[in-house]
């Protein structure tokens, strides 16, 4: 065990876990704000995520940005990120609409048993990557320098960085206003009521179709800003990456209490910490075993999660 | 009735087809006394010709293609076939395309297997029957150790190119602080350890990551090798990883120089990392430039395959070359084919070529290059000097 290597910089191992965590908070929200609604386990969520990643790539490449091109000034900057963001968040949107259309709702109409909804999951999930595969010929594609990675500040002795600060603060304010809206709106008031019991918020007058949709919807968006995250964050996107992101992201909803979207955001920030802690005590091989060792423990102690279960139930 | 009618029509197809099947049988099985005549006679590629290392495997396929190409126009009267087997890259699936290789008399001998790990897990079986195969690119030493009577490269393995990449960051580099990374596969950690050996104290320090498209975020790593100050670092391992490594590398700031094997040695590494943080990275390879071919040989496979031969499609051409001329020679069963490979003595486009006892390409033969990335582009920088 390297004590000196984390503790030396125990500060940068914490910011970049940090990063690493809020990408994975992002994308576990679809997760659990599916299952909170459906019981279901969206397992292609992860292509919902890969769908925006490329996204964002594609739509910066319609605007003359490659691999190597780099933005400069500030208003510019921001442009491209609001484009890129925009882009992204209605291609994962649409993307998880076409599946919920497509995998999910002709089952539901039919009464299907829970193990075909995890086939079709699995199906879909293994059909979109595979396309994007084929379609990129398995290469990696180059995501340009949006941001440049520059120090903007230094905390007990760490750097952090414009990308990293991004990365985090954009999780959190949408996680902020994802909470609010489930909490405060009409229709976060339908989610919720839907996830209690379908039926009985279909006989208060709410349409259970499309409150589902909606649910698809809001978790495809958050995916798709958390795909152009990764692409300014790794700088590489690889058709392939979604399916272990998918599986960490499932954990990070899990490890926080699946159904919950403020355990979302602490299982992802905890599991990234996690992670990064272990790669830099035992090795960068060693940080999955880790990680899965801890999650397993922690379900032993508290089998909802740290937050328990609770979409509209603990609230309502 | 229509029904009736339908199930008489279906019989009947299904009939048919067994019969067909018997037929299709009968003709294979006449090809196997047919095998003495070297007409219809094939080779096969195997390699990754798709997945997460396709694009190497796409390269030695190309030359493999422009040797049966040019050997065809020349014996017009009696057609050479190429069999491509596409391993992925992964060892699961060796042995089940090893089995494939075997089950077809025609295939006489195989390129390939391209990488190690499928190496350790197809030549086996390659062994026990006999089947001749030269790899234009498994380096990892251990294969040679194996007592497999069929094994053959065309390339110098890692304990010739480790060593000079470990030379190249001492002597040419002449870099103090060397941080070692690999991805624990047979390659990069076979690698990873002979650069080590030669470097010794000036290693401050290692690392293992996941290879295998497993791993995209490598901050734990960066953060590491940002604060041992390390002014190199050598990579074991291949193309995807490390375009990754290398951009997380600079968009931390680190610009220490990056050194990898062979397994990097691809325009795919420059597409990953960006051409901006890739620029300057030093690839080495037990092989001369593919562009520093002899002969036609770079004209030759862009008329044929569209684009620029990379690494190892001028080894693989000349594997496929040794294969081709003992057909020619009417080597035309498995056994003769082994011993015309065992005994050859030649000239290709890359090198020249014999063997040892255990299928090593003879040392006085290897030369290991330098390769820098410049402007985008990998471009040779300099042959290593051999001690």
């Amino acid at each position: 065990m390297d004590f000196n290597a984390l503790f030396s910089d125990f500060g940068g191992y914490t910011i970049t876990g940090l990063t690493v965590g809020a990408i994975y908070a992002l994308v576990a929200l679809g997760y659990t704000l599916v299952y909170g609604v459906l019981r279901l386990i969206n397992f292609a969520h992860s292509e919902v995520f890969i769908a925006g990643a490329f996204a964002a790539i594609w739509g910066w490449a319609a605007f003359g940005l490659d691999r190597d091109s780099v933005v400069s000034g500030f208003g510019s900057i921001m442009l491209y990120l609001l484009v890129g963001a925009l882009i992204a968040a209605v291609a994962s949107a649409g993307t998880a609409t076409v599946i919920e259309r497509v995998a999910y709702r002709p089952l539901r109409k039919r009464n299907a048993p829970p193990l075909a909804f995890l086939i079709t999951a699995i199906g879909a999930s293994i059909a979109i990557a595979e396309a994007f595969g084929i379609y990129t010929r398995r290469l990696p594609v180059g995501a340009p320098t949006v941001v440049k990675n520059d120090v903007l500040f230094e905390v007990f002795g760490a750097e952090v960085t414009v990308v990293q600060l991004l990365v985090i603060g954009s999780a959190l304010a949408m996680m902020v206003a994802l909470d609010l809206f489930i909490n405060r709106s009409r229709i976060g008031r339908g989610i919720r009521a839907v996830a209690q019991d379908q039926n009985t918020a279909a006989l208060m007058g709410i349409n259970k179709d499309r409150i589902i949709l909606v649910v698809f919807i809001i978790g495809g968006a958050m995916a798709g800003v958390a795909g152009m995250l990764y692409d300014i964050r790794i700088g590489t996107l690889t058709y392939s990456v979604g399916f272990l992101l998918g599986l960490k992201a499932f954990t990070a909803a899990v490890l926080g209490g699946i159904g919950n979207l403020r355990g979302a955001l602490l299982g992802g920030l905890l599991l990234g910490l996690v992670e990064n802690y272990a790669s830099a005590l035992f090795g960068a091989n060693w940080k999955d075993l880790v990680a899965f060792v801890v999650l397993v423990v922690l379900l032993m102690f508290r089998p909802t999660g740290l937050l328990g279960e609770s979409l509209g139930r603990a609230r309502a | 009735m229509r029904q009736k009618f339908a199930r008489l029509v279906g019989g009947v197809a299904i009939a048919a087809l067994a019969m067909g099947g018997v037929t299709a049988c009968k003709s294979d099985s006449g090809t196997d006394e047919a095998a003495g005549d070297s007409c219809g006679a094939k080779i096969a590629f195997f390699g990754a010709l798709t997945g997460p290392a396709a694009a190497l495997g796409v390269n030695m396929n190309g030359g493999v293609k422009l040797a049966i190409d040019k050997y065809n126009k020349e014996n017009a009267d009696c057609q050479v076939t190429l069999v491509p087997l596409d391993s992925q890259g992964n060892p699961e699936q060796a042995p089940a395309l090893a089995q494939q290789a075997l089950d077809d008399a025609k295939i006489l001998g195989i390129v390939g297997p391209a990488f190690s790990g499928e190496s350790e897990a197809a030549n086996p079986f390659f062994s026990e029957a006999g089947l001749v195969h030269i790899s234009p690119s498994a380096t990892r030493p251990s294969l040679a150790d194996q007592g497999w009577k069929t094994f053959f490269r065309a390339v110098g393995n890692d304990y010739s190119q480790g060593p000079a990449a470990g030379r190249y960051i001492k002597d040419v580099l002449k870099a103090e602080k060397v941080y070692v990374v690999d991805d624990q596969s047979a390659y990069g950690a076979g690698l990873a350890d002979e650069v080590k050996k030669v470097l010794g104290a000036s290693v401050v320090g290692s690392e293992k990551v996941q290879g295998e498209g497993k791993q995209s975020d490598f901050s734990a790593t960066v953060t590491k090798v940002k604060s041992s100050g390390a002014t190199a670092i050598f990579y074991g391992g291949y193309y995807q990883e490390a375009g990754l490594i290398r951009k997380q590398l600079t968009a931390a700031g680190v610009t220490a120089t990056l050194v990898a094997g062979d397994g990097v040695n691809d325009a795919s590494y420059i597409t990953g990392a960006g051409a901006a943080a890739a620029e300057g990275t030093i690839l080495t390879c037990p092989c001369q430039p593919a562009t520093e071919a002899r002969g036609s040989f770079v004209e030759d496979f862009k008329a044929l395959n569209g684009g620029e031969p990379g690494t190892y499609s001028d080894v693989a051409f000349d594997a496929a070359n040794i294969l081709l001329a003992g057909i020619k020679a009417g080597n035309t069963s498995r056994d003769k084919m082994l011993e015309f490979v065992k005994g050859y003595s030649g000239e290709g486009v890359a090198a020249s070529y014999k063997f040892t006892e255990t299928g090593e390409l003879d040392p006085t033969q290897v030369k290991v290059w330098a390769y820098k990335v410049v402007g985008g582009q990998v471009v040779p920088d300099q042959e290593i000097p051999k001690s």
